[in-house]
């Protein structure tokens, strides 16, 4: 009788099934779209954050800094909240390439999963290290324990090249053998691994981590400045975090304009639709918004005469030919719309790029030529919005490659049509994930808040009561030891549960 | 060469039983802890016990999914197919718990962690039955292979999946009292020490009972799988049964650390008895651990990878254990529960 009660169960949920079938494409790729978004927010600070934290502890040992140090404590525990959430959403994601995209898995996953294999090894450094580390600080002696952060770093670097590599993998599909019924037949590693799209994409997607973690980071003490916490902590950490992103800001621009060159070369037809060139010219203008209309015809925006290609290829400036769209067989051919999504991403990428390069080059002539950060209410005005602005940077990034790429989910290889689910009700699954991805990014903004709010607290002069929370300002006054090795007084705790 | 894969691949999962078992076993104590005041020294001889060590654990189940589809696509892709709604389930389990957890440490005001609490617990119960589940549907040959998906619901709510993510739930459970039984007894809590024991026979009982259903529910549910475990995986089976009572014998005469690793060797038995039973498919009866191999350079590159993990993450991950279970990581924002001072240990 319990398989009778089950069988029950089943079948009532699969009528329920049957009779909201939809299209499982757009949703599929909706659902993806949307939580590897949300996953690629936390990953730069999965990336940078540590860099930063192990820079605060070593100036806080070394030049025996008490708001380095306070820093790098701070800056660790809301590491714990990120990485948290960037490993559940990461995991979701290893849920979806089989859930949504089986015919891919099934197809290409001997290649595909490789660079994933060496993934986990960085990602599983990362996740132990960054335990010892975020839990160590009062046991560990100072320079143990800030050794074990020197892990985190190195992983998250190595970790994030992994998966990026799968991904520059879906754009220049290589080191594959197919039979004639296209099924795998070899897979050379080194080939999958290294590809030909891999060293730029993994270099531009390292260094927009250390940009946009370097920014986010600034951007929250900024703000703070501006609402006249203007003490030494605040200074300091500004200076740190921004000081990141203003490094990586001007390679950056390098390196995106070298990964430009490259989609030039091997993806004419993701190029077509960066530059929005219907047809085969040579003279072609660098079009500022604007957009293709269903006639295959530029509307609007701003022309730029010849300059798309002479950045394409300076070597022979305008007379340098860019293939358009025509050259792609119609099959083959993105829709308009994701030509326009592909190139109005592009102008965001660039656009948003080149204002957070201008605002570092404001921050280092300064340094230049007044030995201090700018004095400008406006600079710390444009700092505290570059977080936000360079999130939406990375964001319009992976849209240029994904989108670029359409109707491609392995390029020349598989079309997004023939890998995805066959599932009908994934309509469901897009809207619980969404709604429960809406509350857990919620959640994690007023868990940081409160986090910081109670150090804050901890912080001032006493007026308000601090019943809880460990008692972390260091002393400076003693040895060493009493900086860290030894356990600080626990103030009387409230109980929880 | 399939067949390495294929250990490393069950080898995987048999660590993701252990230590992703003991996890959310105690997600399960803490949920039926009680309320507030009543659960609360529990909740945090708990709390205590896993904080370090999660995010690490959990990096096992990405290894399992990862080895399964870079060495077997067509095998994950015939699963996701099918088992869709369960492993949806899991992963928003993961979801739930993963983060909730971190947030419950994150936060101070009691209402908070209450309701991340719940979250985390509720977590906890579903990941391992979910789990569960799918195993029960590959075993009793409800995946089918070669890109056709198999009924979404009867696939997995069904005798042997239910049998199969009840006994996950179970052992997860029966795992966690026994390990939380050494870290009462390190914290010099006799109150705890005894409470988790009753847990652990409890846990144990429901285990062997849901197991001796199984045998029924499998004779004529999943006759491969039966009949493998009759066969080839018969010492496994009784192997687990043997150690699952050690454990409470050694549990009941104070030998906790013994206890410990006969819980261990149990839930271990248990998973091999499963992996050879269903030898050499990895789909009864549709898909062989052969046919399903990815290409040869495929598996080399995975080797590897085992081989530098081993290098590398086997001692990290040995480190954060020793330091983890010698107390040398008191968590940040929660109170470190205080050792009681006792007679005797
Ligand atoms: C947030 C930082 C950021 C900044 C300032 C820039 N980019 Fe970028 N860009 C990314 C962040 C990014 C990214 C999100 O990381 C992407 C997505 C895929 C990738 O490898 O990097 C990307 C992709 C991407 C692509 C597509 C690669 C592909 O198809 O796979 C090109 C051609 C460029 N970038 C070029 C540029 C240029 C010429 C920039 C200079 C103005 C630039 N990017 C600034
Ligand atoms: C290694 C990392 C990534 C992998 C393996 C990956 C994989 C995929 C896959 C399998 C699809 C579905 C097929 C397709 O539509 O082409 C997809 C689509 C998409 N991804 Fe990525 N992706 C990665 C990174 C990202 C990131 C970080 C973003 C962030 C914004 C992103 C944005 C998108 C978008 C917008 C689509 C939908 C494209 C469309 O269908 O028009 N991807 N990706
Ligand atoms: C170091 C920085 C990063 C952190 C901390 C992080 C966090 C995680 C974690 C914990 C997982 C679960 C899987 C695992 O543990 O192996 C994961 C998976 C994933 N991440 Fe990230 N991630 C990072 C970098 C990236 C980057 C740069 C991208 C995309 C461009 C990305 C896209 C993905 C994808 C597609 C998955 C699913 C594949 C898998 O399960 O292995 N991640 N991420």
């Amino acid at each position: 009788m319990l398989t009778d009660a089950v069988a029950s169960v089943a079948s009532v949920a699969s009528v329920a099934n049957v009779a909201l079938a939809v299209d499982p494409v757009p949703w599929a790729r909706s659902q993806m779209a949307f939580t590897l978004a949300f996953h690629i927010i936390l990953v730069p600070l999965g990336v940078s954050w540590s860099v930063m934290a192990l820079i605060a502890n070593y100036r806080g040992i070394k030049h025996r800094d008490a708001d380095a140090m306070l820093l790098a404590q701070r800056w660790s525990k809301y590491m714990a909240v990120t990485f948290a959430v960037g490993a559940v959403t990461g995991t979701v994601l290893s849920f979806e390439f089989g859930l949504l995209w089986p015919k891919f898995m099934g197809q290409w996953g001997a290649a595909f999963g490789v660079p994933f294999a060496f993934e986990g090894i960085f990602f599983f450094t990362e996740a132990v290290f960054i335990s010892i580390y975020i839990f160590g600080w009062r046991r560990l002696k100072p320079w143990t324990h800030f050794w074990t952060g020197i892990p985190i770093a190195v992983a998250g670097v190595f970790g994030s090249i992994s998966v990026v590599a799968a991904n520059a993998w879906m754009n220049a599909p290589e080191g594959v053998t197919l039979d004639s019924t296209g099924k795998v037949v070899d897979v050379d590693p080194i080939g999958v691994i290294f590809n030909s799209a891999m060293p730029l994409m993994a270099a531009h997607m390292v260094v927009a981590a250390y940009l946009v973690g370097g920014f986010l980071v600034a951007s929250v003490y900024a703000t703070g400045m501006l609402r006249g916490r203007r003490d030494r902590y605040h200074r300091v950490a500004f200076l740190i975090a921004f000081s990141v992103a203003a490094i990586a800001t001007p390679v950056q621009m390098g390196v995106g304009d070298a990964l430009a060159r490259w989609v030039f070369i091997e993806q004419p037809g993701k190029f077509a639709s960066i530059e929005l060139v219907p047809e085969t010219s040579t003279d072609v203008p660098e079009v500022l918004f604007g957009h293709l209309n269903p006639d295959y015809q530029v509307v609007g925006g701003i022309k730029i005469p010849g300059l798309a290609s002479i950045l394409s290829d300076p070597g022979t400036g305008t007379a340098t030919s860019i293939q358009g769209l025509n050259t792609i067989p119609v099959a083959d051919r993105p829709t308009t719309t994701e030509v326009n999504v592909t190139h109005l991403a592009w102008d965001i990428m660039v656009g948003l790029g080149t204002l957070l390069f201008l605002l570092t080059l404001w921050y280092w002539a300064s340094w230049i030529f007044r030995r201090d950060m700018p004095r400008s209410k406006w600079f710390l005005r444009a700092a505290a919005s570059a977080g936000v602005l360079s999130v939406i940077t990375l964001e319009a990034g992976w849209t240029v490659s994904e989108v670029g790429r359409q109707p491609w989910i392995v390029y020349e290889k598989m079309k997004v049509v023939d890998a995805a689910t066959a599932n009908t009700g994934i309509w469901v699954t897009f809207v619980g994930v969404t709604i429960l991805y809406l509350g857990l990014g919620v959640t994690t903004i007023l868990v940081l808040r409160m986090m910081s709010r109670r150090f804050r607290r901890g912080d001032g002069a006493g007026d308000e009561e601090v019943p809880y929370g460990p008692s972390e300002e260091p002393s400076l006054s003693g040895e060493e030891g009493a900086l860290l090795g030894d356990e600080p007084a626990r103030p009387s705790e409230e109980p929880v549960g | 060469m399939s067949t390495a894969a294929a250990v490393i691949l069950f080898a995987a999962i048999t660590v993701y039983a252990v230590f992703g078992g003991a996890d959310f076993g105690a997600g399960f104590w803490d949920l039926v802890a009680g309320g507030a005041r009543r659960g609360q020294r529990p909740r945090e001889v708990i709390d205590h016990s896993i904080a370090p060590v999660w995010e690490a654990n959990h990096v096992w189940l990405i290894f399992v999914f990862v080895v399964l589809w870079t060495c077997f696509p067509q095998a994950y892709a015939s699963i996701t197919l099918t088992l869709f709604v369960p492993l949806t389930l899991a992963a928003l389990g993961i979801v739930l718990r993963g983060a909730s957890f971190a947030f419950r440490k994150a936060v101070i005001r009691t209402r908070d962690q209450r309701n991340f609490g719940a979250a985390f617990a509720l977590g906890s119960v579903l990941v391992p039955y979910c789990l569960g589940a799918v195993v029960g549907s590959v075993a009793s040959d409800r995946v089918p292979a070669g890109g056709v998906a198999g009924d979404p619901w009867s696939s997995w709510v069904n005798p042997t999946s239910v049998v199969c993510g009840v006994l996950a739930l179970c052992t997860s459970a029966y795992l966690a009292a026994c390990f939380l039984v050494s870290d009462a007894g390190r914290l010099s809590d006799d109150t705890m020490v005894a409470y988790f024991r009753r847990r652990a026979v409890a846990a144990a009982v429901a285990a062997g009972l849901v197991a001796f259903a199984g045998i029924f529910v499998l004779s004529n549910d999943a006759t491969y799988l039966f009949d493998g475990l009759k066969s080839r995986g018969l010492v496994f089976v009784i192997l687990s049964a043997a150690l699952g009572l050690g454990a409470l014998v050694l549990l009941a005469r104070h030998a906790r650390r013994g206890a410990r690793l006969a819980a261990v060797g149990a839930v271990v038995s248990v998973v091999a008895a499963w992996g050879v039973a269903q030898w050499d498919y990895l789909l009864p009866t549709s898909l062989t651990v052969a046919d399903a191999a990815a290409p040869t350079g495929t598996m080399g590159a995975v080797f590897v990878a085992t081989g530098l993990a081993a290098v590398l993450i086997v001692p990290a991950f040995a480190l954060l254990y020793v330091l983890d279970q010698k107390s040398l990581l008191p968590e940040e924002g929660m109170p470190e529960p205080t050792p009681i001072r006792s007679t005797h240990d």
